[in-house]
């Protein structure tokens, strides 16, 4: 019968009712949805940045990731291959790389690049050059002379594919090597300075040029379940007495482990600051709604009803237009995450200024059950909280002063 | 029996800048199963007194017990507790509760006492059909007219077996013929169940009714007189 008296109060105004509900329900949707796009956003950064040649985890020589040089290059892969394959849990890709940086040049331009010399089949499980051809073909592995560029690359250099690109760095004799490479491909990426930067040959070419041997600049590592920590403490163990380093993608990427955290952040001032405004109209809503019935609060309390009881009796109604409001906006949330699961939202047009802040060009919205969990229980529980004070007001009057109320 | 003694009551208000001196040192008693009247022209102090008796309200100086509980000495949860089962009030604008239908409303109370629900809905449509609403368990106060909606605050009042009914001037919003049925009703319930029941009124014809007629003026007891009807 509480419950019942409850839900017949809440409808003693329909208009009001359906106005505060209609807060609720956006509220929770705008928390519940802002909240899945920055999730879409941070999931998108950290795909995004491991598939641009990071990884979970990277292996280099010590000294290579404060000093990428050709000296600091892995001159001895076998012990690093061999520990790979001891502690690498099945179903891991890995790929073994050079990577330097260079000078391109053609006959109008010349821009700084970093070159890297790719095994073409292992790259492509482990980074985003695999399936980011966008004209010419991929590299073959037993063509010495071919390079893939990046789309922005062969625009600013105004060139074509089938056209020539020289590259030129240090080798391992502190020489400069130069070599010319055809131009057989062209790759796309989420960001342009991504085009921009990277080139590709074979990793034979490149060490040829370089006069590098068997050498590596790294071994970039990913994971079937991106439990990185644990396989690269082992890899630690193994490979750190003999002059190695290992790093997972967040020691890697300290900027972006930052931005997440920001990002976190961020997400819960944003909740809190829709709650606010939601908060407001809640608090006004029942405050309106229990001075119209202080008569009747005052009878309730001469018929022998004690405060607590009348408390109660607010924050059921209250629990219930919550709980409404809050199912109807999680349906609504999750209809809208849906309708956006497959085209996600795409912010191409806006590609500089998503670009800069580190975001992917297509944003798709993730719920992650700690977000709506949080979303959720905030809007239920500060919801219950603010309306101790309406309860309270309802509480505190006289059944003397409350019957004689007008 | 006494189940009201009322020993030197006063109590002032302070209306604005004006002290209002509602009552001045009242001593009465009522007995078990009185039906008595609280008569007196508006402003006379009457709903004050019955405010006091029914622990709404607390005397400046002077001793209530009612029903062998000393009021003056009772926080407020033992005064709810003192009203949800001792005493039954009727107000004189029904005060019914607008969302519960007329079963709901008496069945509220019993269900603040915690009465189990079987019991409850068989003494809501016992009560109700001996105050003359049999088949309008379902109507809302505002599908009732104001001598059922009495009725069913009567109903309300009476339903949880309290010692002693105070009714504010039950009828004074009812015509003339409808308030007859009221109190005649009300007559019968005390005679019937020996509910004690006190109203107050200024009406003539409602204070003969009363067994006992307490006249009250100015905030004092000026006439206390049996009837014999």
């Amino acid at each position: 019968m509480y419950l019942q008296l409850a839900w017949r109060n809440i409808w003693r105004n329909p208009r009001r009712t359906t106005v505060i509900l209609l807060a609720i329900i956006i509220g929770v949707w705008s928390m519940i949805f802002e909240n899945a796009l920055m999730r879409g956003i941070t999931v998108g950064m950290i795909k995004n940045s491991i598939a641009t040649l990071t990884g979970h985890i990277q292996i280099h020589r010590r000294g290579y990731r404060s000093d990428p040089v050709i000296e600091n290059s892995i001159t001895e892969p076998e012990a690093v291959i061999a520990a790979l394959k001891r502690i690498l849990p099945p179903g891991t890709q890995w790929a073994a790389r050079v990577r330097v940086n260079g000078i391109a040049s053609n006959a109008r331009h010349s821009s700084g690049v970093t070159l890297v010399g790719i095994d073409p089949a292992s790259e492509a499980k482990v980074s985003f050059i695999g399936d980011a051809i966008a004209g010419g073909h991929q590299l073959q592995p037993d063509d010495p002379h071919a390079i893939v560029v990046g789309e922005a690359l062969l625009d600013k250099f105004e060139t074509k594919i089938g056209h020539k690109l020289v590259l030129m760095s240090q080798d391992t004799n502190q020489e400069i090597a130069s070599k010319a490479f055809r131009i057989v491909g062209t790759f796309k990426a989420e960001m342009q300075s991504t085009e921009k930067q990277f080139v590709f040959i074979t990793r034979k070419a490149a060490q040829q040029m370089l006069k590098l041997r068997q050498g590596l600049s790294e071994v970039s590592i990913v994971l079937p379940d991106q439990q990185e920590s644990g396989v690269a403490s082992r890899l630690k163990a193994i490979l750190s007495p003999n002059g190695y380093e290992v790093n997972t993608w967040k020691e890697l990427l300290p900027f972006l482990r930052a931005y997440l955290k920001l990002l976190d952040v961020f997400v819960y001032i944003w909740s809190l600051v829709i709650f606010i405004a939601m908060g407001f109209g809640i608090v006004n809503t029942t405050l309106m709604a229990v001075f119209e019935r202080i008569r009747e609060f005052g009878l309730m309390k001469a018929l022998g009803m004690k405060p607590w009881w009348i408390v109660r009796q607010v924050l059921t109604e209250s629990f219930l237009l919550l709980i409404i409001g809050i199912i109807m906006g999680n349906i609504l949330a999750f209809l809208t995450v849906l309708a956006l699961s497959d085209s996600g939202i795409d912010l191409s047009a806006l590609a500089a200024g998503a670009e800069f802040a580190g975001m992917t060009r297509v944003i798709y919205p993730i719920v992650s059950i700690k977000d709506w969990s949080i979303a959720n229980l905030l809007v239920m529980v500060l919801g219950l909280l603010i309306c101790i004070y309406p309860a309270a007001k309802a509480a505190k009057f006289t059944p003397i002063e409350a019957l004689a109320y007008t | 029996m006494k189940i009201v003694e009322c020993i030197e009551i006063d109590k002032t208000y302070q209306q604005g800048k004006v002290k209002v001196h509602a009552l001045r040192n009242i001593s009465m008693n009522i007995e078990k199963g009185d039906f008595v009247a609280l008569a007196g022209p508006s402003g006379s102090g009457k709903t004050t007194m019955l405010n006091i008796i029914g622990g709404l309200d607390s005397a400046d100086s002077g001793k209530i017990i009612v029903d062998g509980n000393a009021l003056s000495e009772m926080n407020q949860t033992q005064l709810a507790n003192l009203r949800l089962h001792n005493i039954g009030f009727v107000f004189q604008a029904y005060n019914l509760i607008p969302v519960l239908s007329a079963a709901e409303n008496v069945e509220y109370v019993m269900l603040l006492q915690g009465i189990p629900q079987a019991e409850r809905r068989q003494r809501t449509k016992s009560i109700l059909d001996e105050v003359g609403l049999a088949g309008k368990y379902d109507r809302r106060p505002a599908e009732l007219s104001g001598g059922q909606q009495q009725r069913v605050a009567v109903a309300r009042a009476i339903v949880s077996n309290p010692s002693i009914v105070l009714a504010d001037e039950p009828t004074a919003n009812l015509d003339s013929k409808t308030g007859k049925g009221l109190l005649d009703m009300m007559k019968k319930m005390n005679q019937e169940k020996k509910v004690t029941i006190i109203f107050s009124t200024h009406d003539r014809m409602v204070m003969n009714y009363a067994a006992r007629l307490l006249r009250i003026r100015d905030g004092q007891l000026v006439d206390d007189q049996v009837k014999n009807n």
